[in-house]
């Protein structure tokens, strides 16, 4: 846990992995949970501007805090894992934390 | 023609680091306004999307946000180089953003098909040398 403990009895249902912001703005629909591997502030206003609750950053990325700051303001949790993208996302899946499917016209 | 809200900002071309802050506020702006969410979303991706690319190709520019009873417009202006094939630009996948934009995680050719996608109507105005003028509709 990096920031947002207050937020963590918000229930998330899907989630979806990319470290292509670009990706997750064109391709993403109601998934409230990001895994990625990029570190930058733009990965906090992406998951702002997608409505979603949490991040979390693979293979032990950590975040700024110019990003936890910015996190801060928008009620965003972030987490991070030691973990691989692949193996963290199946992590989730298995719990039941589904992807929900692309909607791209 | 019915009362309007306005707001305006200067999107900072400098400085990817700070490339969608005004997306944030209009964001938060909306919200206080009591706009249906899912017109904000629609709204926040696809200025987002524009403020991106401004900062990437253009140097940035100006962003301004119109709010109507029934729709809002956004409407992005920069001074870059212009777009010289609007047809290709609109293609997915299709992007000349140089290689440092994509290790930061943008450049995959999505931005302006994303804005078409997300909005009701997208108008391009672009002129070579010039600069580029994007209004966008979102209705509600």
């Amino acid at each position: 846990m990096v920031c947002g403990e207050e937020n963590l009895d918000h229930d998330v249902y899907s989630a979806c992995g990319s470290d292509m912001m670009s990706d997750v703005l064109a391709y993403v629909k109601d998934q409230a949970v990001l895994l990625t591997g990029l570190v930058n502030s733009q990965v906090i206003r992406t998951a702002e501007m997608m409505d979603m609750v949490c991040i979390v950053f693979v293979r032990s990325k950590k975040p700024t805090e110019d990003m936890i700051e910015l996190a801060r303001e928008s009620g965003i949790v972030l987490m991070t894992t030691e973990k691989r993208m692949y193996e963290a996302c199946g992590l989730l899946y298995k719990s039941g934390l589904v992807g929900n499917g692309v909607k791209h016209e | 023609m019915s009362e309007s809200v306005r707001f305006r900002f200067n999107v900072d071309g400098s400085n990817f680091t700070t490339a969608g802050q005004a997306s944030v506020q209009v964001k938060k702006n909306l919200r206080e306004l009591g706009i249906p969410a899912e017109a904000i979303r629609r709204v926040s991706i696809a200025m987002y999307e524009g403020e991106i690319n401004m900062v990437i190709h253009a140097h940035g520019g100006e962003a301004e946000v119109i709010v109507f009873e029934d729709r809002i417009e956004i409407i992005l202006s920069d001074h870059g180089p212009g777009i010289p094939n609007i047809e290709l630009a609109m293609k997915e996948g299709y992007s000349t953003a140089p290689d440092n934009i994509r290790s930061l995680g943008f450049g995959a050719g999505m931005g302006l098909p994303n804005m078409k996608r997300y909005t009701d109507d997208m108008k391009i105005d672009t002129e070579l040398g010039k600069g580029t003028t994007i209004t966008m509709t979102v209705k509600f």
